[in-house]
């Protein structure tokens, strides 16, 4: 539907006018984070718009010299703070690109689950925010509720649901648990179900479709020129995908497509948004099903059982023969993170990974390990070099560059974000457009303020 | 393109822009001098053979504190030497940072046709860093420019629009310099009137 308007001519009506200087302040309802956008309207519509960003900048660069390889962790959770777990892979995994070592198999095999569980709780958090933005608050609600499902696995996984902190240089935390697959399937099942509703709530909705049909139109070489990678490309049309094009970790054994539209308008980006939901789903899926086998701690096979807190006794008083062989039945926050589930999710590199505490406490070469790894003036030290390595985060590629100098921390880190360049065609986005437009473009913008400021 | 081929196909082209060049984990690096920047980035983009359509980050590194971490070698408190743990050792060391600058700007850049990333280095020094924009080639510099002027104070001659953007304009000194105190304030309160 194409909308003309007729601005009464100026001279003709002998008047006098001005452009109106609309600022969608900081504080804004509709404005995702916080960001300002200074807007020059005639009339409805926005001559100019100049995007100020920096509001929530906390300088995670300069704090990521001061700590060492694995404190940045905790900062790389705040940066996509909808999608915690690709940060932390995208971070890690640069880390053991400059080290030189590889993780094992099933390692790579759950931080992919987990990249992609979090993926799928971006964009439902994005398309439900866009929704509700244009009106559609149950659709909101629905996917907030989805949302929580996938957040409850991931507590399940890594102990939290926002700020995980899950990988390590070298591997992750700790093993999936017992059962995971079954609930992942019932939490699918109900996202599945959600996406169905939300789909018949939306897309023959006349509202729904006039407000996003035709509006912030971007063409693909405009958007390539502007380093815009991600959902936001591919609706314009050029398939970019960095796990099809640069496939890290397993992503080049796993069959799954990638969603291209046609337009680049606001309609295609939601289209490609709900798409990508389903094909992370069939990612987990395939992956969980071709997932290496992992030992099973309470498997009797792999050693006896001792709770943690009798093994600790026993190794203070140095009874160690009583636990030769013994792997500790911690609590739910340190399951999968012994000794009988380590082959699987972190790599033997002794310079690099944190013995599990069994051995830490049960023998010497343990807790050598233990000791030059955590105490002041030791640590992981990478040799001297930069890598750059990128993974796809949810609103495009998301980039670690790193320098080291050998030193216990790293001498630079660099985070490429993907909504950063996508912002910064904002302003070309909406220049033409009325305001009611900025509402849904800059709802696909999916802009998060941590990621953007870091 | 694998790394070696694109390092010599940027090198035969421009043989006396290009100071060295190396590919550290696979990663082809090549350091220009700053006055042929825009050539060589016009090249990338503009020759088949290269076709770097995207401009995916533009960055600067501040050598000057470089190495001098270190490990300490013993306890202040007690004089107690220990050995620290070892670097990781590396079969294809890294070159090293550049003899003399203090900042270089680093450029990554992706082809979507070839599929192949290069980075450019260009070696900066300490007073008055400036390097010409890469504005009218890719218009997603602009912000990426603003970015290190913020952060490092390296100007961009030619630029449209540079100002800072990540921090206030009132804010004084540029925070990702090495000499710059992770701790220092600079608290913005309030209105001056």
């Amino acid at each position: 539907m194409t909308i003309t308007t007729t601005t009464p001519d100026p001279q003709a009506a002998d008047l006098s006018t001005r452009d109106m200087l609309l600022n969608i302040g900081p504080a804004h309802p509709a404005m995702h984070g916080i960001v300002r956008i200074i807007t020059k309207l005639e009339g409805e519509q926005i001559e100019e718009a100049e995007v100020e960003i920096g509001y929530l900048h906390r300088g995670f660069e300069k704090m990521s010299e001061q700590v060492d390889y694995n404190g940045v962790i905790p900062y790389t959770d705040r940066l996509n703070y909808v999608s915690p777990l690709i940060n932390n892979m995208g971070y890690c995994m640069a880390v053991e690109k400059l080290i030189g070592i590889e993780v094992p198999e099933r390692c790579h095999y759950v931080r992919v689950i987990v990249s992609e569980v979090s993926r799928i709780s971006d964009h439902l958090t994005c398309v439900g925010a866009t929704a509700m933005e244009l009106g559609a608050f149950t659709v909101f609600l629905y996917m907030i509720k989805a949302r929580e499902y996938l957040w409850e696995l991931v507590e399940e996984v890594t102990g939290a649901r926002l700020t995980v902190s899950y990988c390590r240089v070298g591997g992750v935390k700790g093993d999936l648990p017992e059962g995971f697959d079954v609930r992942c399937a019932e939490a699918f099942k109900e996202t599945r179900r959600v996406i169905a509703e939300s789909e018949g709530m939306l897309l023959r909705n006349r509202i729904f479709t006039d407000r996003m049909e035709g509006t912030g139109i971007i063409s693909a070489a405009d958007a390539i020129s502007y380093g815009i990678t991600g959902p936001f490309l591919r609706a314009t049309g050029a398939e970019f995908d960095v796990r099809k094009d640069c496939p890290y970790a397993i992503y080049d054994r796993i069959d799954f497509d990638v969603p291209v539209g046609t337009t680049g308008d606001n309609m295609d980006r939601f289209l490609v948004r709900m798409e990508e939901m389903e094909q992370s789903m069939r990612i987990v899926e395939t992956a969980l099903r071709d997932i290496p086998p992992g030992p099973v701690m309470s498997d009797p096979g792999t050693g006896r059982p001792i709770p943690a807190a009798e093994m600790v006794d026993l190794a203070k008083m140095g009874q160690i023969a009583k636990l030769i062989g013994g792997c500790a039945v911690a609590g739910p926050t340190l399951e999968g993170s012994g000794r009988a589930h380590r082959p699987g999710v972190a790599t033997d590199e002794k310079r690099v990974f944190l013995p599990p505490k069994e051995d830490a406490y049960g023998n010497i070469e343990g807790l050598m390990q233990q000791f030059k790894l955590v105490m002041f003036g030791h640590g992981v030290r990478a040799p001297e070099g930069e890598v750059y390595f990128p993974v796809e985060g949810a609103n495009g590629e998301l980039g670690f560059y790193i320098v080291s100098d050998g030193a216990p921390g790293a001498y630079r880190v660099r985070v490429r974000p993907p909504c950063f360049a996508i912002m910064s065609a904002l302003s070309k986005l909406l220049t033409g457009e009325m305001i009611a437009d900025i509402v849904p473009t800059f709802g696909s913008v999916n802009m998060i303020g941590g990621e953007l400021d870091r | 393109m694998n790394a070696a081929e694109l390092i010599a196909a940027v090198t035969e082209r421009f043989p006396k822009a290009v100071s060295s060049s190396h590919a550290y984990r696979d990663d082809a690096t090549v350091t220009v001098s700053p006055e042929s920047l825009v050539e060589v980035a016009r090249t990338l983009k503009e020759d088949a053979e290269l076709s770097m359509d995207f401009l995916m980050d533009l960055t600067a590194v501040d050598y000057s504190t470089f190495g001098d971490k270190g490990s300490p070698a013993f306890f202040a408190s007690s004089g107690v030497s220990v050995r620290p743990t070892n670097l990781i050792p590396d079969e294809d060391p890294w070159p090293g940072p550049p003899e003399s600058g203090r900042y270089a700007l680093v450029c990554h850049f992706y082809s979507s046709t070839h599929k192949h990333r290069l980075r450019l280095h260009v070696s900066l020094d300490e007073d008055e860093p400036e390097v010409d924009t890469l504005c009218e080639l890719w218009p997603g510099a602009n912000w990426l420019e603003r970015e290190v002027w913020d952060m490092f104070g390296i100007r961009f001659k030619g630029h449209p629009d540079l100002k800072r953007i990540l921090m206030y304009e009132e804010f004084e000194g540029y925070p990702l310099r090495k000499d710059y105190q992770v701790n220092k304030r600079q608290p913005l309160i309030g209105p001056v009137n």
